[in-house]
């Protein structure tokens, strides 16, 4: 079993690498080395790097410096829900 | 590039192969196969009859050079939906849906000569092992080094293509550490990653290196630390977690 110190949630942590399928399907290109501006501490990081949490109902991306919300997505049957308002930007390559 | 759509295929197994008790190998016919870059991944989709799916994304360990086909290593997670399936139900012949290469972030396209430090606990050895290919197929060769834990020797994947691999003399060295459990006369590490070691692993390099790290989460947030605390510029770390490493969901 695991060590009393060790929260269970960092250890269910992962990154925006297991969000890639997703996010590709939805912004139709590759998105984990898309540039991204956390919007509470100013912080860019690829969102392939970015922390992810995917047990709950949506998934949620944090900031690995300030550990905000970046991106929160919910898949419903007709929609994703895409709230972004931690991205200060997401900067995508033109194709 | 990578492909911007990724369209659900039917590939058609071609062989499964055993590396470990509890990790298979997976080889892969693909009718629409495109180029991938190591480190990246597909994603399996299993649908039940009355179409419920399940979803989940395997490394790719086999090189770019290869055309065709691919190689995916599955460990097996006993309470995981996908994994027991892929361990203990399909066979060679048998088709499943795939979509991918995925991925652009935990990649390496050997197009630097920077050398490169590879990290890897458990299963996530296997996006590295890709890394390790495609650096063996080019003709100009960075240094590397790769530093792998695993829980005792039986668990090491790859271990035989690995000692190949060192038997290019090609510039790689290989650093084994096992957490629990040591043959004997081991003369590897015999603990967990830490910063002496890291240290010790880092010194024939010439800065500066790339460094990847894969595998259970706390082990890559650890490691990723350390590499700082050492002076390793956070934007030449890239890492990929994999979640618990006694993993209670997913797989």
């Amino acid at each position: 079993m695991q060590e009393s110190s060790v929260d269970r949630n960092d250890e269910l942590m992962l990154d925006g690498n297991a969000m890639a399928g997703l996010l590709q399907e939805i912004f139709g290109t590759e998105m984990t080395a898309v540039p991204s501006r956390c919007a509470g501490c100013g912080n860019e990081a690829e969102v392939g790097s970015l922390l992810a949490f995917m047990q709950g109902p949506g998934y949620i991306l944090r900031c690995s410096a300030c550990k905000q919300i970046v991106l929160r997505i919910v898949e419903t049957p007709d929609s994703y829900v895409i709230d972004a308002r931690g991205a200060s930007y997401l900067r995508l390559k033109r194709r | 590039m990578s492909a911007t759509s990724i369209e659900w295929q039917i590939a058609t197994v071609k062989a499964i192969h055993n590396e470990t008790n509890r990790v298979k190998t997976l080889t892969l016919q693909l009718p629409r196969w495109s180029l991938h870059q190591a480190g990246q991944h597909y994603d399996i989709r299993l649908t039940a009859e009355d179409g419920y799916q399940a979803q989940r994304s395997y490394s790719i360990a086999s090189a770019p050079e290869r055309s065709r086909e691919i190689d995916l290593t599955v460990e097996k997670i006993d309470s995981g939906e996908v994994s027991p399936y892929l361990h203990d139900v399909l066979i060679p012949g048998d088709r499943i849906e795939v979509r991918g290469p995925i991925g652009g972030y935990f990649i390496w396209d050997g197009a630097t000569n920077e050398p490169l430090l590879l990290i890897a606990g458990g299963s996530g050895i296997v996006p590295l092992m890709a890394m390790l290919r495609h650096r063996a197929a080019r003709a100009i060769k960075p240094p590397a080094r790769l530093l792998y834990s695993a829980r005792s020797f039986e668990d090491i994947i790859y271990y035989d293509k690995l000692e190949n691999l060192l038997k290019e003399k090609d510039g790689l060295k290989i650093y084994y550490t096992l957490t629990r459990t040591q043959p004997a006369a081991w003369k590897g590490y015999s603990r967990r990653i830490d910063r002496k070691m890291l240290n010790e692993v880092i010194q024939p390099l010439n800065r500066p290196f790339q460094v990847f790290i894969c595998g259970p989460t706390l082990l890559v947030e650890s490691a990723a630390e350390e590499m700082v605390g050492l002076g390793i510029p956070a934007k030449n770390i890239r890492t990929e977690r994999f979640g618990p490493s006694n993993s209670i969901q997913g797989g």
